[in-house]
Order: structure tokens, then sequence, then C-alpha cells
């Protein structure tokens, strides 16, 4: 039974993991903004005119 | 093609296609039409650098652009203000951390993000949409700081400069942050190691009970980090020898945590570290939802923010940018129109229609005379004025006030905090028990009266009504902001119940303050005549010419039919000039009246090279239309009068209902800055139980809420300009009204839009619920602390009913309190 402190001592490393990446997340400010970064990620990089050119071809391929 | 059935759709609405206001169609670029030039030039912008995707993410994403005033911007050229906005600078480089009111939706953070491809001397723009600020990060060898800004605004984002920029709130949430996550850890490992404690019937085996006894203490530890905050209020509490909330709260948790240390070093039991770590984690939680921010806006405005950040200096004959720190006595400057005049001074070249509306409430602009005294806060409207600095800055009437007592006092000195009362009578209430236990156990037996005694103190934590607050104002206070009514704090909340007096500000909080009502009284006029009172109307500076003006049509068709380059002002009379042949006159009664001097007019009218001055005989004394009670404006055209303009404030919609609702639960008063002609209107709308004053200066307001409050009158001040701020900070809850939540507000403990000014009655009824559904939370907690009191007392207090009674006490409680306000909010329609 005394695989359970082996055990224990992983899970409690596992769980200190999580925490210190918590601590970090807030402390380099993902907490700041819990908006704004969910619209961006949903912006194409490309550019207006590439934009438009799968418009295009969307619009060709369904006709 | 995707553009063109754009173009379709905007055709058809004949909405503009940059910001989706009503247009006429005139003006138009590449197909696409728009309502003014603001509109068009933004757009081009836009089109010129391929970044169209802008009204693809949203449809008419643009904000409609104010008059473009580019000279606006111009203090930017001064390198000492310029650096100072700047967060960081070096030779090539400035980042810059902008506050934008005016942003509103995705397309606004796309077009933001992607600010380099307008101009590549921005090297970098990020966006915080919730603070609406923007990070910018510039080459300062391609664009300016002024350039940065006179782009944005071109685009419809006008920057507003902060001057007081404190971001003290986000390290404090931060800090909860970090808080709650090290009580979560702590929380769910102290549970794993519990829960074998709680199955096993038999009792563990003693090698497991005490490394999971050690282990748990181990994680308590960071726990009493997580907690610091109770014991730190508790301490200041008692240090100013008042017992609040947190005194029973920290006292609960310090013994829990000594009676578990104790127990488990000396191997006599499991400890209470589940229960203690759970309830640590609930009132952080709670906490976190008090802490709700409308990061956003400014409760804390003053004066300072409210001036302008430079002057222009007039040296030598040269006008010159300098930061108004720098301004002294004697200074000669000038202010161009819808400027804010920075400092009392004398009035030394140009017409000065001073609009003081935001300083004393008085809603028509003032005119002054060369060599008057002007006064700080007014704002010029007409041409640039020059102006002679009499007293520096900080000694202006304004500043004075703002140097009031009013403003130095502490915040927490009119809080009667609920909570902390409870506190108070709670912990009273708690070392009686104790006391009693005592007295009942030490004959009998002095270990298990020892036991029952710490246990009494543990049970006795009000933490499920700790919790409850914040849940249940937290709670509230999203139903009020999705009301557009935010504010600073939850405490507001508890005064804003208490209320016994509501005191309105006139202008801007119950009148509209830039629509006026107007009524021709007299004979119907034609179509043509009212074109021909436009065009004349247009050409005044008068206030109530602009009125006139803006109620009347114009004709679009023929615009140089009705042209008028033959008129004269006269001032404080009226206006005159000849149209169409026609001689039309508008101004007081006796202007109109007397100065129809000729009778044989038309034969003059049609030979127009006749000076209208002739007509009209100017040694004739008038009064001052402005001094007019009845603000009753006459027209004539030739020789006929044809009956007058009434011009009336007008009141906002619902008004009457709100006032009637009010009425029955509240006395209420009126204090207004302007002249008293307003007061039959108001007494037939607030019946005439209620106070109603005018011409009351802010000093005066000031005083009225003072006076109350020594007759123990707990007052709602419901204000919006700078005169009402002293009233506003003296009250009970001030509230300011605004159109504009992210326009300037003086500072408050809420911000009311004020087109939800009508849902005032509701806010009112639901705080006060509030206060009973805490009530009512307290009586549940007190439920449940009286059965864990009877575990206690009788000495039976196990871990095992410890960790069952409090998390179902809090999570019961907090249940209660969610729910009955949202119900609560559902009744009085504010969700």
């Amino acid at each position: 039974m005394s695989v359970i402190f082996v055990l224990i001592f992983f899970s409690v490393l596992v769980a200190a993991g999580f925490l210190i990446a918590f601590i970090w997340s807030v402390k380099s400010g993902q907490y700041n903004d819990r908006y704004t970064p969910s619209v961006r990620m949903l912006f194409e990089d490309s550019s207006e005119e590439e934009l438009n050119k799968k418009l295009y071809n969307k619009k060709e391929t369904s006709v | 093609m995707p553009d063109k059935e754009l173009n379709l759709k905007s055709k058809i609405s004949q909405k503009c296609f940059h910001c989706g206001m009503e247009c006429n169609g005139k003006i138009e670029s590449n197909d696409k039409y728009f309502c003014c030039n603001g509109c068009k030039n933004a757009y081009e912008t836009l089109e010129n650098k391929n970044l169209c995707n802008y009204y693809k993410l949203e449809q008419h994403p643009g904000n409609i652009p104010k008059q473009y005033n580019f000279n606006k911007f111009r203090f930017l050229e001064n390198k000492e203000i310029a650096s100072k906005l700047c967060s960081y600078e070096d030779e090539n480089t400035a980042t810059l951390t902008l506050y934008i009111p005016s942003i509103h939706c995705t397309s606004c953070i796309w077009l933001l993000e992607n600010l380099q491809k307008i101009n590549p001397g921005v090297l970098l723009s990020r966006l915080n949409f919730n603070e609406k600020k923007l990070f910018v990060k510039i080459n300062k060898h391609f664009i300016s700081t002024k350039q940065l800004f006179e782009l944005l605004y071109s685009l419809g984002y006008e920057p507003v400069i902060e001057k007081s920029e404190e971001n003290k709130t986000s390290s404090e949430t931060k800090k909860l942050y970090y808080k709650i996550g090290i009580a979560g850890f702590c929380f769910g490992n102290i549970m794993l190691l519990s829960f074998p404690e709680y199955l096993s019937s038999s009792g563990l085996e003693n090698i497991y009970k005490e490394f999971f006894g050690y282990l748990n203490i181990l994680f308590a530890i960071p726990l009493l980090y997580c907690a610091s905050g109770y014991f730190i209020s508790s301490y200041k509490g008692l240090k100013n020898k008042n017992i609040n909330i947190d005194v029973p709260i920290a006292l609960g948790i310090s013994i829990v945590f000594l009676r578990s240390l104790y127990e488990i070093l000396s191997g006599t039991g499991a400890g209470y570290y589940d229960s203690f770590s759970g309830l640590i984690l609930f009132l952080l939680v709670g906490k976190l939802l008090q802490t709700k921010t409308y990061d956003s806006l400014n409760f804390e405005r003053n004066y300072k923010s409210y001036f302008p950040l430079a002057v222009t200096l007039i040296e030598g004959g040269r006008e010159k940018i300098i930061p108004l720190e720098k301004l002294k006595k004697g200074d000669r400057i000038t202010v161009k129109n819808n400027e804010i005049i920075p400092a009392d001074s004398i009035l030394f070249k140009g017409n000065a229609n001073i609009d003081y509306s935001f300083v004393t409430g008085e809603s028509i602009p003032a005119e002054k005379v060369l060599g008057e005294i002007i006064y700080a806060g007014g704002k010029q409207l007409g041409s640039s004025i020059e102006l002679e600095v009499i007293r520096d800055v900080s000694q202006s009437y304004l500043t004075q006030l703002w140097n009031n007592e009013a403003f130095n006092k502490t915040e927490k000195s009119k809080l009667s905090n609920f909570a902390d009362f409870i506190g108070k009578n709670f912990t009273i209430g708690v070392f009686a028990i104790v006391f009693l236990t005592a007295l009942y156990w030490f004959p009998i037996n002095f270990d298990r009266g020892l036991s029952a005694i710490i246990a009494v103190l543990i049970v006795a934590c009000p933490c499920a009504f700790a919790i409850s607050i914040p849940f249940a104002f937290g709670n509230s206070m999203k139903i009020f902001g999705r009301n557009k009514f935010y504010i600073k704090n939850i405490n507001v909340i508890e005064r804003l119940a208490d209320i016994d007096k509501i005191v309105f500000d006139k202008t801007g909080t119950i009148t509209c303050s830039n629509e006026s009502e107007v009524k021709f009284i007299g004979r119907e006029l034609s179509l043509e005549e009212k074109y021909l009172v436009n065009s004349l109307s247009k050409n005044s500076t008068h206030p109530y010419s602009r009125i006139i003006s803006n109620s009347l049509p114009c004709s679009l068709s023929s615009k140089e039919e009705y042209n008028s380059d033959q008129y004269k002002e006269y001032t404080g009379k009226g206006i005159a000039g000849i149209i169409n042949c026609k001689l039309i006159k508008l101004g007081s009664e006796e202007f109109v009246y007397n100065s129809l001097v000729r009778s044989d007019l038309p034969d003059f009218v049609s030979s127009l090279e006749l000076e209208i001055s002739d007509l009209i005989d100017e040694t004739e004394g008038y009064e001052h239309l402005q001094k007019h009670k009845n603000s009753n404006v006459f027209l004539s055209i030739n020789t006929e009068i044809l009956g007058y303009f009434e011009i009336k404030n007008k009141y906002k919609n619902h008004l009457p209902e709100v006032i009637d609702e009010l009425k029955t639960n509240y006395s209420l008063a009126v204090l207004s800055g302007d002249n008293n002609a307003e007061k039959q209107n108001l007494k037939t709308l607030f019946g005439h139980e209620p106070d109603i004053l005018f011409n009351q200066s802010a000093q005066n307001k000031l005083n009225y809420i003072k006076e109350m409050q020594s007759k123990d009158i707990k007052c709602l001040m419901i204000g919006d300009g700078l005169n009402d701020a002293g009233a506003l900070k003296q009250s009970n809850v001030g509230i300011s009204v605004v159109d504009n939540i992210n326009s300037f507000s003086p500072s408050c403990d809420g911000i009311l839009e004020s087109e939800k000014l009508q849902k005032l009655p509701a806010i009112l009824s639901f705080a006060k619920k509030n206060l009973t559904i805490l009530k009512m939370a307290f009586t549940f907690s007190l439920l449940y602390n009286a059965a864990g009191m009877y575990f206690a007392i009788s000495g039976q207090l196990s871990p095992l009913v410890a960790a069952i009674l409090m998390p179902v006490s809090s999570i019961s409680v907090v249940l209660f309190a969610t729910l009955s306000t949202n119900f609560f909010a559902k009744k009085y329609k504010l969700i």
C-alpha cells in the first residue's frame, strides 16, 4: 500500500504544475482582457485581395 | 459580387454606408451613400488602403464623426505635452496607450489593430476592448503623436486624454486571481486527502492518518495567505474600535486553523481543514463577484479632466501652445470655438458667447462684452476670442468649489453598513454563547467544555452571510449594468435602499439639454415663410435663433433663393434681414413692434440698396432678450406681425410617470441653476409639495444637501454637470445622468444613461428589495448557525458534521440570494 505515498507525491506534483501555469498566465496578463483575444483570433491575416478572391471563389462554386 | 449586393442594400434603406444613419443620398462615393462628408472621408481612407473588411465584419460599423476640426490636436505640437502621453519613448519609437470611448464593435477591433496598413509609421497596435484602450507603438520618423491622433480622429475614433491614469484596480483583481488559484489548488488536495477519513468506517490505519494530516497542514498554510484580506480588514476595524463583519470571520478562520493544527499534531483528530479550505474558496469567489468593475468608466473625475490640456498663448503677436500648468496670471490667451475657458479671465477681443451649462446649469449661453470677467469652465461658442487671465487656474471659481470639504471627505464615513451592524451584534452574541457554554461545561468536564467553546467559535463564523452579500449585490450590480445604470461598488446598493429624498437637477437631468420645444403661436406659417425665417435665423449667433432655425425646415431644392446677405443682428434685441424682397424681423416683442418705423415699408424693401440699419432706430433701448422671463421670440414679415415662437425646455420622455411614481414613496426636490421661467411647468409636474429652487449655484446645491442631512434626511442627488459635482459628492448617493456613458461625468456613485431615467423607480424599489433579500439570507444563515451551535454546545461537532454543514449552508444561501435577486429583477422588469 506504500505506493499511495508515491501516487500522492505525483498527483501533488501535477497539481502544482497546473497551479504554476495558472499563476504564470495571470502574471503574463492573460486575464487582463478576457474579450478582445476571442475576437482577434477570428480575423484572417490575409489581405483584402485574397479575402475577395476567396469570397468570389465561394460564390462561383456555389452558383 | 458581394460589393454590389451591399450597394443595393444601402440604396434601398438609404442608410449611410459608414455609420448607418439615415441619409438623403446626396453624398456618394463608389456607389455608396453617406450621411456626411466625415463618413465619406473615413470610407475613402479605408477604401484607399484596401481595408473594406471593416464593413464586412459588421454592418454600418462606423462612428458618427463629429465636425471636423483638426485644430483640436494642435496642442500636441508642443513636445512636452506630446511626450507626456507616451508611456515609453526613445529616439525612434514611442508607445502610447490611448483611451478611445467610441470603440463599440468587432469591426472597431479589426480596424484599430490594422492601423499599420493605413500608416506604416504605426508599428504595432493592440486593443483592449473592455477597457477601450488602444496600445500603439509608432515610429516617430514617420508619424508624430499629433498625426496619430488626427488619423484616429478622421476614422471616427477620437482618443480622449485622461489625466489621472491609475490602474490600481487591475492589480487588485490580479491578486484575487492568484488567491483563488492557490485556494482552489489547496481545497482540491485537502478534499482528496480528507475523503478516506469520511469513507472508512473503522478509521484509517495510523500511518496514513498521520501522513494525510501533515499534508493537510502543509496545504492549509497557503490558505492563510489567501484569507489575509480578512485578517487585515478586521485588524483595521478593531484599531478604529469598530467591529465589522470581517472580525467574526477572521476569528472563526483562525480558531479552525489552530484547533485543527492541535488535533493533527497531537493525534487526537483529523482536524477541520476540509471545511476551512472550502470556506476560504467560497469567500474568495464571492469577492471576485463583488469586484465587478466597469473598467472603461470613471467615477472619480474632477474638474481637471474637464479642463483642456493645453492653451493657446499669445506672445508678441504670435500664437504659442503651452501646457495648462504653465498658464500664469496676466497671460493673454486665445480661445477658439467650442474650447473651454481654462482660467478666470477678462474678455479682451472678440464676441464672447459663453455656454456655462455645464458649470452653472444655465442652459442659455451668456453674451459677454469687452472687459467683462469670464469664469473658468465656460465654453466659447462662435468665433475666437482673446482673453487676459486674471487668476491662476488653481484659484478659479470652479477650483474653489472643488476645494470644498465635501470633496476631501473619506468614502467610508458615510457607510452605515448593514453587514457591519450585523458583525458587531453577531460577535457580541457569539461571545455571550461562549460564556454560557463555559458556565455550563466547566463544572462538569473542563476538557470537553474547552473543545465545546472552540466548536462554538468555529460554527459561529457568519460565512454563509458574508458570502451572500457579494452574490446578491454582485448579481444586482450586473442587472443594473444591463439597464445602463453603472454603480461604483456594491455598497451603493445598500445606500440606495436607504434613501428618503430625491433631489433633481433640472438642466440636462430632467430636461433634454440640446433639445427645446418650439411652438409658433399666431397665424400658421406657410412653407415659404418657414424657409424665410430659417434662412434668417441661421445667420444669428443667438441661441434662440439657433433653436428656431433647427426647428424649421430648410429648403433643400433652391438654397440660393433664400440666401440672405442683407441682414443685421442687434445684440440682445433681434435680427432683421431682407430675403426675397421681404423684410423679416425676429426678436423681442419691443424690437419687432417698435421698429416698424416707417409705414411705407414695401418701397424700402424693394430698393435693396438700402442699408437695413436705416430701418431700425438703434437708439431705442430694448430689454435684453435673455432677461425675458418668457422665452418668446416675435416674428414679423414686412409689416405684418405674425406671432411669436415660444421656446420651452423639453422634458425627458416619460418624466411625468416617473415623477408620479416616485412621489408616492419619496419626497422630491428640484434645484435648478437656471432662471425660474419653468416654475409653472415644474409645479404641475412635481405637485405643490416639493421644494423647487431656482438660480442655485453649485455651492447652494451643496448646502441644500448638507442642510437635509443635518435633519437626518438621506438624499439621492441626480445631476449631470459640474455644478452638481459638490452636491453629488455630498449626498448619500450621487447619480450622474449622461447621454453617453463615456462622456464626462463628475465624480459620483453611479452613472445612469439618460434614456433610462424612466427606470429610476424600478431601480430604487429593486435596491430596497435587495436589502430585504439580504436580511432573509441572514436569517437563513442564522438558522444554520443555530443548528451547528446545537452540535457544538453539546460537544459533538465532528469534522464530518462541520464539513457537511458549512458548504451546504453556504451554497444554499448563495442560491437563495442569486435566485431571489433574479426573481425581483424580473418583477420590476429590469431583465
